[in-house]
């Protein structure tokens, strides 16, 4: 177990310095969520027209997983359709479970560093806790079309 | 390696390749071989269900889980084994006062007073309590360092005061509680007091007749004891007139159809077949500190938390919370910049098992203004060497961090 198979370069970088950070003013759905068992607390907002994600911003308090995940999860839903959103949020969770994501049907940019967590079971729930926000924003959205 | 340590047959082992040094018992001791025999005993030669038939076996399981109970008694100094009761852990034995006492007796106008410094079982028990009977749930104000002026305190119990609840030793803090005054002052006005004593029996002396608690919860899995397994104490005149937790098997006296008399005390508040082999192992576990003695406990976790709070407070950037005296094995910090499940992970690289969160403590944490706090506690298997371990690793934390954040 290697520390810095966890804690990659662009994991910290988006720690330091988080994308998509702050309040959607208006028209927004907003999911807030918290990790019962550690107290982290993540706000997730999208503004979804047609049936895509335009934007997705967050608040939150959390660890350096948690926050960085925030901050690539609103990257790479931007412009994706709620239904791709959705297959991304379950690739996602698989991924930090350990299995492969193919390429070709999601370009992982970013996220990939999170691959790392894996090894460390005790943190998958970090890395998850943004993710499963816009899971349920995006359903909440869809369910009412 | 200290000599209790030997005992302990899981602290033999390596972790990510380091030595494992255990920071972890608050929320669970580790046990040893002692109590982990005793309970391998119990299922390869007595296990039998107990009070029931007539076999050899029944009669070996019932005195093992009676005899249990009177090392019980004897340990926290009870008068009688009938104020003795098994029940889950700490949780339920709270939960069991907040339902067959509170509930019961408590009405509009009355109040139940807890500090803000409790943990979520001897909270929310409370919390559900005012709601249905309509009594109001208050707090104690506490001093910046956490502890509890006995003078403010008295002023706040009264003629409405039926119940405080608190914790003899904070989980978060370290504090101690001055309990023996509280009962003294809730008694004025016949109201009750029940301590939660999760943090303080594995740790400590506890007597219920100096103390004068009314109630007494604690569980054996922070005491060398196995899980699933704890006490509630209370006084005999009190249990008496309780109700009856659950119904079933083994607590009743007579059935009808229609309606059922119940087992004296303490069977009244065991239905159902209990955990046997958890009774037996808590019994062992007894007898395992007593052999140490208390005394001797108490005083090397005071020892190891003193010399934490020096070694740990040389360290630039970590903060401790609480008071810096009188306080018990266990040190919650925080170091700057770094959230304390990244401290956790990097320590847990380097075999170094502590704790990071709220430690069900959600409002102790808005209490202190922090979202999440890192803990190291002590039991009586550790020494020097794993502060000097733990303060290395924080050491390597905040470089690694300082690396990696650049
Ligand atoms: C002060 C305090 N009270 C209550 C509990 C709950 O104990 P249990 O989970 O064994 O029921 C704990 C354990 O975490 C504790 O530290």
């Amino acid at each position: 177990m290697s520390l810095d198979d966890l804690y990659r370069r662009v994991i910290m970088d988006h720690y330091q310095k988080p994308r998509n950070r702050g309040r959607i003013e208006d028209g927004a759905v907003t999911v807030d969520l918290n990790n019962p068992t550690c107290g982290d607390k993540i706000s997730v907002q999208m503004r979804i027209e047609d049936g895509k994600i335009e934007e997705a911003k967050f608040i939150g308090e959390g660890c350096s997983i948690s926050l960085a995940s925030a901050s690539m999860m609103t990257e790479a839903v931007k412009g994706l359709s709620v239904e791709k959103a959705l297959q991304l949020v379950d690739r996602f969770s698989e991924m930090v479970q350990g299995e492969e994501i193919d390429p070709e049907e999601f370009p992982l940019e970013d996220i990939e560093a999170l691959q790392g967590v894996a090894k460390f079971p005790a943190r998958i729930k970090c890395a998850t806790l943004a993710w499963k926000a816009l899971e349920q924003g995006a359903k909440e959205s869809a369910d009412q079309d | 390696m200290n000599r209790y340590a030997k005992d302990f047959p899981i602290l033999k082992q390596e972790v990510n390749g380091n030595p494992l040094v255990y920071l972890d018992s608050s929320a669970t001791s580790q046990k040893p071989f002692q109590v982990i025999e005793a309970v391998e005993q119990y299922y390869k030669e007595n296990n039998s269900n107990v009070h029931r038939g007539v076999h050899t076996l029944g009669t070996r399981a019932t005195d093992g889980y009676e005899g249990a109970r009177e090392k019980i008694r004897r340990f926290i100094n009870a008068g009688s084994v009938k104020e003795i009761i098994y029940t889950r852990g700490t949780t339920t034995a709270l939960n069991i006062v907040a339902a067959c006492y509170a509930r019961a007796r408590l009405q509009e106008g009355d109040e139940i007073l807890i500090s803000p410094s409790e943990h979520h079982s001897n909270l929310i028990p409370w919390q559900q309590a005012a709601r249905a009977t309509g009594a109001e749930l208050k707090y104690f104000t506490l001093e910046p360092d956490g502890t509890l002026d006995l003078d403010k305190a008295k002023a706040m119990i009264n003629e409405r005061t039926k119940l405080v609840s608190v914790a003899q030793v904070s989980n978060v803090l370290g504090t101690i509680f001055p309990v023996k005054e509280l009962a003294e002052m809730v008694h004025r006005y016949n109201g009750v007091l029940v301590v939660d004593g999760a943090q303080s029996v594995p740790h400590m002396k506890v007597d219920v007749q100096e103390l004068d608690c009314d109630f007494l919860a604690f569980s054996g899995h922070k005491m060398a004891g196995p899980t699933g397994i704890g006490v509630l104490y209370g006084k005999e005149s009190l249990l008496d007139e309780m109700e009856p937790f659950e119904y079933g098997g083994e607590m009743i006296d007579t059935v009808d159809l229609y309606e059922s008399t119940w087992k004296e005390l303490p069977w009244k508040f065991e239905g159902g077949t209990p955990n046997i082999a958890g009774a037996v192992g808590l019994g062992a576990a007894i007898d395992y500190l007593e052999t140490v003695g208390m005394d001797e406990v108490d005083a090397h976790d005071r020892h190891l938390a003193a010399y934490a709070l020096e070694k740990m407070g040389e360290v630039e950037g970590v903060t401790i919370y609480g008071p810096s005296t009188n306080r018990t094995g266990l040190i919650t910090f925080n170091v700057d910049g770094v959230h304390p499940h990244d401290v956790a992970t990097v320590l847990d690289a380097e075999g170094i098992a502590i704790r990071a969160g709220h430690h069900c403590c959600q409002p102790l944490m808005r209490w202190l203004d922090v979202s999440a706090t890192a803990r190291a506690s002590f039991y009586l298997y550790n020494d020097e060497a794993d502060i000097d371990r733990l303060v290395q690793g924080l050491q390597k934390t905040k470089e690694y961090f300082g690396n990696v954040l650049g």
